[in-house]
């Protein structure tokens, strides 16, 4: 192990990203680079996401009215299955991933990740899930329309007998998007156990690699039952198999089995990385160390662990025995224990800070008291009695859209923002990120909020017509869905002109701590012209000591 | 050589700090042979549930599975596992004649295995369609058999490349991986053999 300085190779002026992407157009090649695939896989997740969005849109406006009169029905169907799988599988997996990709390898003082070219491979599996995907819409008979679950027997329906129909594309996108998921997730702990720079004892990980580190490893131990589940599913569909068939003698809860072990613990997959990114900005703006580092951390690794046992809570009513849902029951509820200690932890932290209410803070803020709310509706629906009152209605969907758009989306823009200048070098606009952000808390509130009060009435969700009596709260949330649509559109605009012709940004425009931010905007293709060595923990705001030795100047 | 960032150094530099290569390879598919056990696991839970739950778990007209054939099959598999080790251990030796002996036995193994299992497969008097019951007995079995095939192949590989001069001079990282895949193919194929012939 030798840290000399690689003397005479390097010239001070020279020193600086001129192997970088230097123009657009190397963010659509292969590239093995892992900022490279970083960056491809938030464009590529942020166009699903527009899409989605469009779904989501065209849904409100058929809601404003209590007729189904907007669009045909069997579109409808397909357009909130493509919503809700589209906004998972294709925005919120995937461009958290492409936050781990960035910034993991950065973080821990790695050139790159283990395995750069299977990176690349599962980068461009995305778009391969996005294509068949969509092209559900275009095959006879219309697009999978059973929801995002997918429950047999409705999703057994194949109304034109067809081998390909949208739910067997729909399966086939599921599968592959599980197998590129799996990819990742084996890239991630390798890179994470094996690659971290000298010195680095995994308690002086920043908390986003123990967040990304604890997520990959429910990919790994959770998605294959999905896959699983997939497969047996795609096999009832065009081999004429029994697995989950009732008419044969198959048992369709069986599929809910397969499906919740994996898609439950998901949720922590996509929220646990969330939760990293809270405790990488919350410090920062606060210029205060984060409370409980450890604690914080090894609240990770338990979430992850106690995911595992918790999918029942989503089959209240499908059948389960009543000592059963109570072990469920507890198991759910003690997830809000190491879930409590990060949001304690965080307040602790901002608690007396000097805060910068800059628009990545603005938004952590803004998405940690969403999910503050999201967890108190969370622990509501844990409740046998509760669940079994508000299942299968508004309640729960205003439930988990707090929790996807409130928390999750929202944090990913607190990501984004915060990251921009080390991803692109230039500064984005303060007073635009503002406007955005206002706009998306309104939209996010007066859109999810309604949800509840009418779950609570009986609205059910996934129906084109409903009730008379639903339609005063549906056009509020219909309105604020719209609000929230149109927030997107000064985020999109600051993005491309910062972009294009933003201030440059400094190396550290945050001032902050973390190899990340040690090395020039955007970073060097290799990260680090020497590899750094970490003496200290991880937080130091406010101290003395330095985190790395032995970087250059 | 003087103004730019010379890769080549900087790897190798890297590569002492982050550990090497052949490692973090190993490393990796160990996780990746993990995740996958989780699969047969989600198959061979279901399979149990299946079989406790379902009434009339053998259709009607299936007389159940034959044992002395598979037994046998399953004792082949087995010692093959034995065979592969003396082959890594043979290339530690640098004894390539005995590596690629013991290499093409393993193979041969594996075959009689599979072409074993397609004789039984058609003798059977029930499909993939027919029930849970059939639909998760060829779910298993092919799935495992899709394995044993995936482990053939890496050894055909790994035999090709011992051609080719001073490929297993250092480091053996494609050999140690065949050989993990077949002991875990092995693993499974316990497992199963337990779960669906000895427990009918």
């Amino acid at each position: 192990m030798t840290n000399v300085p690689i003397e005479g190779i390097l010239l001070p002026d020279e020193k600086h990203n001129h192997e970088s992407p230097s123009n657009w157009k190397e963010y659509f090649s292969f590239s093995t680079d892992h900022k490279v695939i970083g960056i491809q896989y938030l464009v590529t997740s942020f166009f699903f996401f527009l899409v989605g969005g469009i779904f989501a849109m065209v849904m409100r406006g058929e809601l404003m009215t209590p007729e189904s009169d907007l669009v045909d029905r069997t579109v409808y169907n397909g357009m909130f299955t493509m919503h809700g799988t589209v906004m998972l599988f294709l925005w919120t997996f995937p461009s958290l991933v492409g936050f781990a990709n960035y910034l993991v390898p950065l973080m821990i003082g790695a050139r790159d990740m283990a395995f750069p070219r299977l990176n690349a491979v599962a980068f461009w599996m995305v778009p391969v899930v996005g294509i068949i995907m969509m092209g559900s819409f275009f095959v006879p008979g219309g697009p999978a329309q059973a929801g995002w679950w997918s429950y047999p027997p409705v999703s057994l329906q194949n109304p034109t007998g067809n081998l390909i129909n949208g739910q067997v594309l729909w399966l086939l996108a599921v599968a592959i998007s599980g197998v590129s998921s799996i990819m990742g997730a084996v890239n991630f702990v390798t890179t994470i156990v094996k690659m971290r720079a000298p010195g680095m004892g995994f308690f002086k990980m920043p908390l986003f690699v123990w967040a990304v580190f604890s997520a990959q490893i429910i990919q790994l131990f959770g998605l294959p039952a999905l896959t699983a589940g997939a497969v047996m599913l795609l096999l009832d569909l065009t081999a004429g198999t029994a697995f989950f068939d009732p008419a044969k003698g198959g048992n369709p809860v069986m599929f809910e089995h397969y499906f919740w072990f994996y898609s439950h613990p998901a949720v922590y997959v996509i929220i646990l990385p969330i939760f990293g990114i809270f405790s990488e900005i919350f410090p920062v703006y606060s210029r205060k160390p984060l409370f409980g580092y450890k604690v914080v951390a090894v609240s990770s690794i338990l979430i992850a662990v106690v995911s595992g046992i918790v999918w029942v809570h989503h089959m209240y009513v499908s059948g389960t025995p009543g000592w059963m849902r109570l072990i469920f029951m507890l198991t759910t509820m003690f997830v809000s224990v190491p879930t409590g200690i990060k949001v304690f932890a965080w307040v602790a932290t901002i608690w007396g800070g000097k805060l910068r209410l800059n628009t990545p803070m603005l938004f952590a803020l803004g998405a940690l008291i969403m999910f503050v709310f999201a967890g108190i509706t969370g622990i509501m629906l844990s409740s046998v009695p509760v669940d079994v009152h508000v299942n299968n209605t508004y309640f729960v969907v205003g439930h988990f859209h707090y929790v996807l758009y409130g928390t999750v989306t929202m944090g990913l823009y607190a990501a984004i923002y915060h990251w921009f200048p080390k991803m692109t070098g230039r500064m984005y606009s303060e007073s635009w990120g503002k406007i955005h952000f206002w706009l998306a808390f309104i939209g996010t509130n007066l859109n999810f909020l309604p949800m509840h009060p009418l779950g609570l009435q009986g609205m059910l969700r996934r129906v084109a017509s409903y009730a008379p009596e639903y339609q005063y709260w549906n056009i509020i949330a219909s309105l604020g869905g719209f609000l929230l649509g149109m927030s997107t559109l000064p985020f999109i605009f600051n993005m491309v002109i910062s972009w294009m012709q933003g201030e440059k940004a400094p190396a550290n425009p945050w001032r902050a701590i973390g190899l990340e931010w040690l090395v020039s905007s955007p970073p060097p293709v290799e990260n680090f012209e020497e590899i750094p060595i970490i003496v200290s923990e991880p937080y130091g705001y406010g101290k003395s000591e330095p985190l790395t030795a032995n970087l250059p100047e | 050589m003087d103004s730019y960032i010379d890769s080549h150094e900087l790897h190798h530099t890297a590569a002492e700090h982050t550990h090497d290569e052949e490692g973090n390879k190993m490393f990796g598919f160990i996780v990746f042979l993990l995740s996958e056990s989780v699969i047969f696991l989600s198959f061979f839970a279901g399979y149990a549930i299946y079989k406790t739950t379902t009434p009339n778990w053998l259709p009607a007209g299936v007389s159940g599975l034959e044992v002395k054939e598979p037994t046998i099959n399953t004792i082949i598999l087995v010692a093959s596992s034995f065979v592969i080790y003396l082959a890594e251990r043979a290339l530690q030796r640098h004894d390539l004649v005995k590596f690629r002996l013991f290499l093409l036995t393993t193979m041969a193994m594996g075959t009689y295995f599979l072409v074993g299992q397609a004789i039984e497969w058609n003798g059977l008097d029930f499909g993939f369609t027919t029930g849970v019951f059939g639909g998760t007995f060829y779910l298993l079995t092919g799935f495992h058999g899709l394995h044993v095939f995936t482990g053939i192949l890496l050894q055909s590989i790994i035999l090709v490349r011992s051609f080719i001069p001073g490929n297993y001079d250092t480091g053996h990282f494609g050999v140690n991986a065949t050989s993990l895949f077949w002991h875990f193919v092995d693993v499974i194929w316990i497992i199963l053999f337990i779960l669906i012939y000895v427990w009918q």
